[in-house]
């Protein structure tokens, strides 16, 4: 275990420039998989807790167990629908980047829409009395909910960024793990420790926690610095 | 207006995070093929060596999928790749019979190995393979079995048949059935210093070997053919047919034969051409 731990210290120092170019590609994958999620997962979200519907718990039911989704099951659903074989098998998108951020983005979702509701719902709770003076309709609501959360939505955001960047199972099977081409962090730890070689791959751990760790610090910063300045 | 401008500015970003994710798909002009192959030929590092020397020559990019036999030419066969490699001489004839592709290129062989801990408790060291399965499970020492249909799996269940014995009925505890790639088989095998058959080239760059060492080597049984075949355009009209014949065209030319005999590791040559072979 020492001996392991020397080395991937020793490995840390030498890595080379392709692991950049594997961080760069997950950090790509996963922003672009949280963009696309935010786009659509935060009004969804929103939506739901600021309108009345019939069958509206069962939505809100639905889209807090869908946080729990195996990664590695949306991955094989979308291999299959991505497949030349499957029904959008002509766009050619399966073995590619863009595979896995449509994956990621299918995993992301729910886990922002199901954040987002729970935090607009208690904000809601909170200025019920004053929005409802104001007349408006669910939409101009929903957008105003979400302006007034914003920074508590960067926190829902984090944790989809944290959820996409750390799976292995959909990027795998949707991405092949294509050295130089789809190969992100999470794959190339998981191909180093099947090779035997333990301390390269835990030195790639170690990046890959440096990584979401620094997003995470990078994202708080820019929060409580917009709190003051616009807060 | 403040929603005018929100939604000006949710399109915008919209936009660049679709430029984003597309722009690397569209900016790679060069030729690009997928092959798919078992996990023993990229994680012995073979391909790492093979494709850049193959790119230069045709500036044709390879992207490799490694999965085990069976899952390569299932992946082959509903179109997801241009080119397959793999090595089971029987699946791979199947394929070719079926229709998938119109003919099988032998390329290159390496054999398979029978690994155990050093201090054999079964005593199959220097037994024929046959032989040393035998023994194996009358001990009914710990055996580490791929699982997943890969070329290895098969070339295992073929070995255990010859022996005489009904796997389904002599298998308990001691053979376990891990249903992964050769690499994390053999991480198992280390862990719990088990027997198990091993390609040799995945052996040779495996680095956590533990306890475990080479027992048998050498029979004429553990001889692994690698084939290449092209999936059938009629099949699957987007098929690259010319890009992935002139890969295939490549590996079995001298150029392409001698690259696989330089491989080597540790000075130890890990594959060895046969392009006209059966």
């Amino acid at each position: 275990m020492l001996q392991t731990l020397q080395e991937t210290l020793s490995r840390l120092a030498a890595l080379d420039p392709a692991v950049i170019a594997i961080a760069g590609l997950s950090l790509r994958v996963s922003f672009s998989a949280v963009g696309l999620g935010t786009l659509l997962g935060v009004p969804l979200g929103a939506l739901v807790a600021v309108s009345q519907f019939p069958g509206r718990r069962l939505v809100v039911g639905l889209l807090n167990a869908a946080m729990g989704l195996p990664p590695v099951v949306i991955g094989l659903v979308l291999y299959l629908i991505l497949s030349r074989s499957g029904p959008f098998g002509g766009l050619g998108l399966l073995f590619t980047p863009s595979a896995m951020i449509a994956a990621q983005t299918v995993l992301v979702v729910p886990l922002i829409a199901a954040l987002t509701r729970q935090i607009v719902a208690d904000a809601q709770d909170y200025l019920g009395e004053q929005l409802s003076s104001l007349g408006l309709n669910g939409a101009q609501r929903a957008a105003i909910l979400i302006f007034d959360t914003r920074f508590s939505l960067v926190t829902a955001l984090l944790a989809a960024f944290g959820r996409a960047i750390s799976e292995i199972g959909a990027v795998l099977v949707v991405g092949g793990n294509i050295d130089g081409h789809t190969r992100t962090m999470t794959t190339a730890i998981s191909l180093e420790t099947q090779k035997g070689d333990l301390p390269l791959a835990l030195a790639l751990g170690v990046v890959l926690i440096a990584v979401v760790i620094a997003v995470s610090a990078v994202a708080s910063l820019l929060r409580s610095y917009a709190m003051r300045a616009y807060g | 207006m403040d929603r005018l401008r929100r939604s000006t500015l949710s399109l915008g970003l919209l936009i660049a995070v679709l430029g984003l994710a597309t722009g690397p798909v569209l900016a790679t002009p060069q030729e690009t093929i997928t092959v798919a192959s078992t996990t023993s030929t990229e994680q012995s590092g073979l391909f790492k060596d093979l494709l850049p020397k193959f790119t230069l020559a045709s500036g044709i990019a390879v992207k490799v999928v490694a999965l085990g036999t069976g899952q390569a030419l299932d992946a082959a066969r509903r179109g997801d790749a241009d080119v397959a490699l793999v090595h089971d001489t029987t699946a791979e004839e199947k394929f070719v019979s079926e229709g998938w592709s119109t003919k099988r290129y032998p390329v290159m062989y390496n054999d398979f190995v029978l690994v155990g801990p050093k201090d054999d408790p079964a005593g199959a060291a220097g037994a024929s393979v046959v032989e040393a399965l035998r023994k194996i499970a009358a001990a009914k020492a710990p055996f580490v079995s791929r699982g997943d249909r890969s070329g290895t799996h098969t070339a295992e269940l073929r070995y255990w048949n010859e022996t005489g014995l009904d796997l389904g009925a002599v298998r308990g505890d001691w053979y376990k059935d891990v249903g992964q790639g050769m690499g994390p088989a053999l991480n198992t095998a280390s862990a719990s210093n088990a027997y198990l058959l091993t390609d040799r080239g995945t052996w040779l760059s495996f680095k956590n070997r533990g306890d475990l060492k080479i027992l048998v080597e050498g029979d004429k049984r553990l001889f692994n053919q690698y084939g290449v075949m092209l999936v059938n355009p009629e099949k699957h009209p987007h098929v690259k047919a010319k890009a992935g014949q002139a890969f295939i065209d490549w590996l079995v030319s001298t150029p392409g034969q001698n690259a696989i005999a330089a491989y080597r590791i540790g000075g130890e040559q890990l594959f060895f051409p046969n392009a006209g072979a059966r």
